[in-house]
């Protein structure tokens, strides 16, 4: 393994073994395409099928649903900025990056999990019509996601803490990075075509 | 690319930027244009592929040559946007026929479900039929 490692480069693309883990996080994200998009195709279809339960015009509140969009955003942002610093070798600005990451998404969990219980107490729960139960299941996706993501960001530090920057650190780094600006990009398009069109039709 | 040591991530600021103010334009389009809603639909749409584009490139490197990966980065990503754009415009096409939102009671609904997945072209001769009931 080592005798592959090059001299120069980011750390995380040095060993071949960890160029190849990368590469296969890509495919994994390709998957996760195909999976929120059969989670949106239901939405779609579904749409407008409230049967007796409160249209989503009526909860969607364009206040919240900016605020959570830009927490998520700029966590995005911070979370690049955290990658750019663990190119540059400085590790503790890596894991102030991140625990900023973390603390903006986990605030933007915050929002979710008020917004949900805004809405059940509204009438609006997975149970109510066709319609809910496939923006709970697509919101709730992406909700589990940010969760599982958090949980992640914090094993890492752990590991960064204990071992220092190295080739597979920086690596498991740059994976967890891809992994949270996917998570931006599945939002771009719930905040677009769920809460916007949700909103205007 | 190849600013990873420079000390202000120039690519990262810009995306960011672009990113809050695509934001606010989608928002301000629908919800305070005057746009017809098929055209506030396309367009907030456009300008969500375009923020996705910003996050891959900007800030995913989707193309770096360092990565050692060539093409294949940006080939899942857009192969994986091709099978959504069919998946979403294939369920909402094939969905499409004869699948009312009244609620008469009848039980067409669960028959129609059925005839879509595999003929969608004969719902058209179910609707009729019902009409005729």
């Amino acid at each position: 393994m080592s005798s592959h490692e090059l001299k120069t480069g980011p750390l995380e693309y040095r060993r071949q073994e960890d160029q190849m883990t990368i590469l296969g996080f890509w495919i994994f994200l390709g998957a996760e395409i195909v999976l929120f998009a059969t989670l949106f195709a239901t939405y779609a279809v579904l749409f407008g099928r409230t049967a007796d339960s409160t249209p989503p015009m009526e909860l969607f509140e364009p206040g919240i649903v900016l605020i959570m969009t830009f927490l998520l955003l700029t966590s995005s942002f911070t979370c690049g900025l955290a990658i750019h610093e663990m190119r540059r070798g400085n590790a503790k600005a890596l894991r102030n990056w991140m625990i900023i990451t973390l603390i903006l998404g986990a605030t933007f969990l915050g929002f979710e999990i008020y917004e949900f219980i805004h809405y059940a107490h509204e009438g609006a729960t997975m149970q109510s019509s066709a319609y809910w139960s496939a923006f709970f299941t697509l919101a709730g996706t992406h909700g589990l996601h940010v969760t599982l993501g958090i949980g992640w960001v914090i094993l890492l530090l752990i590991q960064l803490a204990k071992r220092g920057l190295t080739p597979k650190t920086s690596r498991k780094f740059f994976v967890i990075g891809l992994y949270w600006h996917f998570l931006d990009v599945v939002w771009i398009f719930i905040f677009t075509s769920v809460y916007l069109i949700g909103m205007v039709v | 690319m190849t600013d990873h040591n420079k000390r202000i991530p120039t690519q990262h600021v810009i995306g960011f930027a672009l990113s809050i103010a695509l934001t606010l334009l989608a928002a301000w389009t629908a919800l305070g244009s005057n746009l017809s809603t098929m055209w506030i639909i396309s367009s907030i749409m456009i300008l969500a592929v375009i923020q996705a584009g910003i996050q891959l490139f900007m800030f995913m490197h989707v193309v770096e040559s360092d990565s050692h990966n060539g093409h294949v980065p940006w080939n899942m990503m857009f192969h994986g946007a091709v099978l959504a754009a069919i998946l979403v415009a294939g369920s909402l096409f094939v969905m499409s026929f004869g699948f009312t939102h009244d609620h008469d009671g009848e039980n067409h609904e669960q028959h129609e479900q059925q005839d879509s997945g595999d003929h969608s072209d004969m719902d058209m001769e179910g609707d009729g039929e019902h009409e005729g009931h």
